[in-house]
């Protein structure tokens, strides 16, 4: 079998469903289907969806550079660092991630476990991404232009080797894990 | 407050019974997921950018076709069925399937933290959950990505955008929650 397998391609129809549905009984088994555990992480009650994050940014990036280095991966999908774009609308989706309780793969997510809440938010996701579309001229050409660095990794603009990045972020995300169980179980106990 | 699941357990249990599973064990699932995806399909999991393809097919039926192939994002994001639109109904499948085995089906209006400091008001949630939805897929685009793209997709290839993406996004939501739970609501 040739890999990468064409997505467009029936077989790659349904890897997109079988992906799909693994991916959404995660997001449920995991709770992030639930506003409260979300907005909880931004008031520091419930670290459920860094757990998550942080684990499967280290599980699957170890993974990635491994299979990487043996050469399985055609390439990279790195999003353009745009850094006006991307930090005016990361922080633009904090607010929004706050005020519906959802980010957008877990209010799909959601919206199936039967949450009206997180269904009215959809339509909303909709309208966003209308207003978006209509203002994109405006954007492209006044902020996604300013400080353009393109497809690049931590690697290329700090010099430091993957290698090393990967291990550092392992060491953090490990430190994060015992700080924040430590501090569950003095407040359990 | 917190929540029973919050606590670290040892215990290895992975039924699709259970309302939840360990954190830890859902990111190293989610993890593997993505390892099968690079491998298998080379395309990492998303899903804002099929989220907008979604709103282009709004404003085609409801403005036609013109309106949205002369519009200079969707030129290049064009609306049409394909690999992402399967994964993310079937997100939408394996969210409801997990849910009614685990049985965490719920019609909730307003939850529970939202209600303890905005009142059990139905329609003043959901206006707040249409804005913040409205609010977060823009800034999903401006930025590039969400929390799939950029938040783990792009943060496991050590992309820079999305590690910018990342502290960033935290913080104007750790501010906003800040605000949004302030005082606790009184009748």
């Amino acid at each position: 079998m040739n890999l990468p397998i064409s997505t467009s391609s029936t077989t790659g129809l349904v890897i997109a469903a079988i992906f799909g549905t693994v991916f959404g009984i995660l997001l449920n088994k995991g709770r992030v289907t639930d506003y409260n555990v979300i907005v909880n992480l931004f008031r520091f009650q419930d670290f459920t969806v860094l757990k998550i994050m942080l684990t499967a940014i280290i599980v699957g990036g170890l993974g990635v550079f491994a299979m990487m280095g043996m050469g399985w991966i055609e390439e990279y999908h790195i999003k353009d660092a745009n850094l006006a774009a991307v930090t005016l609308g990361s922080a633009i989706f904090g607010i929004g991630m706050a005020l519906y309780g959802y980010c957008p793969g877990t209010a799909v997510a959601a919206i199936a476990t039967g949450r009206l809440h997180a269904l009215v938010g959809f339509f909303g996701m909709l309208a966003g991404g209308i207003v978006y579309a209509f203002s994109f001229p405006w954007l492209k050409a006044n902020v996604l232009s300013i400080g353009q660095l393109g497809k690049v990794r931590l690697n290329d603009v700090t010099g430091i080797p993957s290698a090393i990045w990967w291990v550092l972020l392992t060491v953090v995300a490990l430190t994060v894990f015992r700080l924040i169980e430590r501090k569950f179980k003095v407040v359990s106990a | 407050m917190k929540t029973k699941s919050d606590s670290f357990s040892p215990r290895v249990s992975l039924s699709l019974k259970q309302k939840a599973w360990n954190p830890y064990l859902v990111g190293i699932g989610i993890g593997v997921l993505s390892w099968l995806a690079f491998l298998l399909v080379n395309k990492p999991i998303g899903m804002s950018t099929e989220i907008s393809k979604f709103s282009g097919w709004v404003v085609g039926m409801f403005g036609g076709s013109e309106t949205v192939s002369n519009n200079a994002y969707w030129a290049g994001t064009a609306p049409a069925f394909g690999y992402s639109t399967v994964f993310l109904l079937f997100t939408a499948v394996g969210a409801f399937l997990s849910a009614k085995l685990g049985n965490d089906l719920s019609a909730e209006k307003v939850p529970a933290v939202w209600e303890q400091y905005q009142g059990p008001g139905v329609a003043k949630r959901m206006i707040a959950a249409f804005l913040g939805g409205a609010i977060l897929l823009f800034g999903a685009r401006l930025a590039g990505g969400c929390t799939s793209g950029h938040g783990i997709s792009g943060t496991m290839q050590l992309a820079l955008s999305s590690w910018l993406f990342f502290p960033v996004m935290f913080i104007t939501g750790i501010i906003t929650a800040k605000l949004l739970f302030r005082n606790k609501h009184t009748a």
